[in-house]
């Protein structure tokens, strides 16, 4: 086999210049004649119904353009899974902060008085504000029952194994909301006008946009145009919310003629009204035998949608597909539910469901084995998934697993097991200073859940133009986590040409074929095969045309490219996703293969506990894992590195707290991610293990690092303190002390 | 009353500078006003009448990267992008102050600003590198000069 040329080589960001120089553009830079700032008026209740809406003194208001529900030309709702959320409040109000009116002016310092002199006159309702409440149907605020979704996932016959069973134990976990916080709030432009819709706009999915854009208007698919800009950050928090901000955008644009409007969020606006992730409750019962083998898991596994379902099912499903960890367990039922409040709707966030039913059943382990009086790492060790077992699904684990072996690395590194011991005996002394270590063991499923992938049917191509060089069409976008990069290294590889031959088409519905949703750490392992496989077949067209003889360099590359447009006219491959044939999957009975691969990890931590400020410190933090092959090893670094801080933020610090179903603490100041000054430096580590059907060998990577460092962390401060108490994330300074001086608290 | 950043982004029209928060607490906004580091987000315009401004816009040397720059791009500094000029800002103003930090020194110099995807490890790397490299520039201009002062 021939050396590969780019993959598996840290190849540069191939947009990293214009971000370091400050060139590259964002949809706040854009500059447009004639634009128009548009803002949007909210309600302060969690629910009611609107009676009405009062214009105070002192403004203007003939100079505004204003919007309400009686504006929308089509389809009220935001067109997604279920078309139950409206863009705007007509008249009943089922959360905080949900858009009721819309302004725009030029001066944006006028509009902001304008917003604040709008009255809402609404009456109230009794908000639902609480999952349990939820469940328990104190208040009926969506459908029959509150239920957005609920599934179970049976696996042989649970209920068979707790009468005989050496150990039962039992647990109940909780993880809190959490703020995805990208640095770039959320915002668009649009326009609106004879022709259609045209938005700019911070996004992931343009097709998602482009979707409920055109149901808004009533327009056909050419009619509506969504064109991403650099985007900072996303982590989900643009995957679905961008829909509704571009929606509110072209209503005002309409209303203003077809003036260009652009509505930016500042960032109060965005952390209070936005998605976060999933709130959660998982209760665990557990049997083992007196060796510690896992006999029976019952899961019960609950979330809080919020007010609206927006993309909750799939958030259940694959919270409820991962809660059964990495374990071998003959006897298992996974019972999932999500259910609506009133609160704003949660969203996705990085992980996607999994990195609550994964602290719960990570954090579970320890728990269960303190109370046998086992070793955690022992405990693992007995139950961890091989070759040829099967998942909660029925799934066939077929390729080469060793968990042990992963295990064992990650706790090499970080000396736990001398550290342990260590830590065992300077405990006992009195000092308020205690030490632990901890680690959790964990998978994430690659692409989208079940038969998503083949529902999506994704489409991505290449193209060669003018200027010689061969462009990335896919709908697929650059958030930060390397897209761009991977993208040209897949293509340049498939056609040994250097990465300068190579550009990625800025996603543009006009342009790109819809490669489906930016999520689900699919873009990599599964439109990255596509560009390839499209690549692979341009190739081949030039070669096949005899404009490319070989061996060719970079410029003969080039000139091939040219001759075969001027000779052709045109040059374009496409390629599009059908499922691999051994890939099964049964949507109603929740059996089969839910993913068509995973990534594995093991990741370890160590933290310092001071018992008099009840501050948990990170001291040290190593992950580990197997992802497939690593095609850029700076860039699948720096996803770790970001991910892990994302997940030690959502263990120990990042608490939103709620207010009568409003956040209440929507600003860096009081909701509190982690800085360069309080984190460790978080050491990575990748075991290769190609994978067949990735581009390359490689696997999806991206939410990976989200799921382990909560549990690894709470496993730790078990260690430190000597107690199993803390169940629920994050495990801030006031939790610890409930936990430690309940007297006290 | 308008704000720094809003005359740096909307009259300069250099939109390099980013908002994050308006408040202070993210330093995507940072610019060097007389050559000290501000949040231009927390600065009203009418304080800088009169007064030095040096923006990301202004940190390479044409068509050539700051070494900082240069560093951020290679040691993967850069991800989203949008902390990105406010981070290279801080750097400057860290070497500035203090040539070779050390990690910690780097960590505490970054502190006022956020970064939302890097987990800050490749953005410490890439200021130890340009801090490496500014003392291997050094020295070849003092071989260099001793070369040719005999
Ligand atoms: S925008 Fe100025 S500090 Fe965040
Ligand atoms: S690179 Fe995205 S916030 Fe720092």
């Amino acid at each position: 086999m021939t050396q590969p040329l780019h993959l598996g080589h840290s190849r540069p960001r191939k947009e990293g210049r214009a971000k370091v120089t400050g060139a590259a553009h964002y949809t706040d830079d854009v500059r447009m004649e004639g634009l128009l700032h548009g803002a949007t008026v909210r309600s302060p209740v969690p629910r009611g119904i609107l009676r009405g809406i009062q214009f105070g003194d002192g403004i203007p208001w003939n100079e505004f353009v204003i919007v309400t529900a009686k504006d929308v030309p089509g389809d009220p709702m935001v067109a997604l899974i279920e078309h139950d959320q409206p863009f705007l409040v007509a008249d009943r109000i089922n959360h905080a902060e949900e858009a009721v009116l819309l302004l725009a002016h030029e001066d944006r310092f006028l509009l902001e008085r304008a917003r604040a002199a709008v009255r809402l006159e609404i009456e109230a309702l009794p908000p639902l504000l609480d999952l349990e409440d939820s469940l328990a149907c104190k208040e009926v605020v969506w459908g029959q029952d509150n239920l957005f979704k609920e599934l179970l996932i049976e696996k042989g016959e649970v209920d068979s194994v707790w009468k005989t069973a050496a150990h039962i134990v039992e647990g109940e976990y909780r993880t809190g909301a959490q703020e995805q916080l990208y640095i770039e709030p959320n915002g668009t432009i649009a326009v609106a006008d004879a022709g259609g819709v045209t938005v700019w706009g911070s996004l992931q999915c343009p097709y998602y946009v482009h979707k409920a854009i055109k149901s808004l208007f009533n327009l056909s698919d050419d009619q509506v145009r969504i064109i991403q800009m650099e985007t900072g950050g996303g982590f989900g928090g643009k995957e679905d919310y961008p829909s509704l901000i571009a929606g509110h955008a072209a209503l005002l644009s309409m209303k203003a003629g077809g003036r260009p409007v652009k509505i930016i969020y500042d960032r109060e606006e965005d952390m209070v009204a936005t998605t976060k992730r999933h709130p959660s409750r998982t209760r665990i019962r557990s049997a083992f035998d007196t060796e510690g083998t896992l006999l029976a898991l019952d899961l019960d596994f609950a979330i809080d949608g919020g007010a609206y379902v927006t993309l909750t099912p799939v958030v259940l499903s694959r919270g409820a597909i991962h809660a059964g960890g990495p374990y071998r367990c003959a006897n298992t039922r996974i019972h999932a539910r999500a259910v609506a409040t009133n609160t704003p709707p949660h969203g996705a966030f990085r992980g996607f469901g999994a990195p609550q039913s994964l602290f719960a059943i990570e954090r579970h382990m320890d728990v269960a084995a303190a109370q046998l009086g086992m070793d955690p790492i022992a405990l693992r060790k007995r139950n961890l998934l091989k070759m040829g077992d099967t998942t909660a699904t029925g799934q066939i684990i077929k390729e080469t697993l060793d968990l042990p072996g992963i295990l064992d690395r990650a706790l090499e590194k970080l000396d736990y097991v001398s550290k342990k011991h260590q830590y065992d005996i300077t405990n006992r002394a009195s000092a308020p200073i205690k030490k632990g270590v901890g680690f959790a063991v964990f998978m994430h499923g690659c692409g989208f859940t079940g038969a998503g992938e083949t529902y999506l049917a994704s489409v991505a191509g290449v193209e060669g133009r003018s200027d010689g060089k061969v462009y990335v069409l896919a709908a697929s976008t650059e958030i930060g986590q390397g897209t761009n990069t991977m993208f040209s290294q897949v293509v340049a590889e498939a056609l040994r040409v250097p990465m300068e031959c190579v550009e990625v088409a800025q996603p543009d519905t006009a342009v790109v074929p819809n490669s489906g949703p930016t999520v689900a750490s699919r873009t990599c392992m599964v439109v990255g095969k596509l560009v390839q496989d499209a690549a692979q077949g341009l190739r081949q067209t030039l070669v096949q045309s005899g404009l490319l003889p070989e061996p060719y360099d970079g410029e003969a590359f080039s000139r091939a490219v040219k001759a075969y447009l001027e000779k052709f006219g045109r040059l374009k491959a496409y390629s599009q996703y059908s499922t691999p044939p051994h890939i099964v999957w049964d949507d109603q009975l929740y059996k089969g293969d839910a993913y068509t691969t995973f990534a594995w990890a093991c990741y370890a931590a160590e933290v310092i506990v001071d018992t008099r400020t009840f501050e948990v410190k990170v001291e040290d933090f190593v992950a580990l894992q197997e992802v497939g092959r690593v095609l850029n090893p700076v860039l699948a670094e720096g996803q770790i590195e970001g991910g892990v801080a994302q997940g030690i933020g959502y263990g120990l610090s990042e608490q939103v707290v709620w207010n009568n179903g409003r956040m209440a603490n929507g600003q860096m100041t009081n909701y509190i991610m982690a800085t360069s000054a309080d984190l460790p430096r978080i050491r990575v580590y990748f075991e290769e293990n190609p994978y067949a059907l990735g581009p390359g060998g490689a696997k999806g990577i991206g939410e990976l690092p989200m799921d382990g460092p909560a549990p690894a962390l709470l496993n730790a401060v078990q260690h430190a303190l000597g107690t199993t108490l803390p169940r629920e994330i994050p495990l801030t300074p006031e939790r610890l002390m409930e936990i430690l001086e309940p007297s006290n608290a | 009353m308008a704000r720094l950043l809003d005359v740096i982004r909307e009259e300069l029209d250099l939109t390099g500078t980013k908002e994050g928060c308006g408040e202070g607490e993210c330093g995507a906004c940072s610019v060097f006003l007389d050559g000290k580091l501000v949040n231009s987000c927390l600065v009203p315009a009418a304080q800088a009448q009169g007064a030095e401004l040096r923006t990301i816009e202004g940190v390479a040397d044409g068509e050539q990267l700051h070494g900082v720059q240069a560093a951020f791009l290679e040691c993967g500094g850069a991800q989203c992008g949008i902390c990105t000029p406010g981070m290279v800002m801080a750097a400057v103003d860290l070497l500035r102050r203090c040539p070779q930090p050390d990690e910690a020194q780097i960590r505490d110099g970054l502190a006022g600003n956020l970064c939302r995807c890097t987990g800050y490890v490749k953005i410490v790397d890439s200021v130890a590198s340009a801090a490496k490299r500014a003392v291997a520039v050094a020295e070849q201009a003092l071989q260099a000069g001793a070369g040719a002062n005999p």
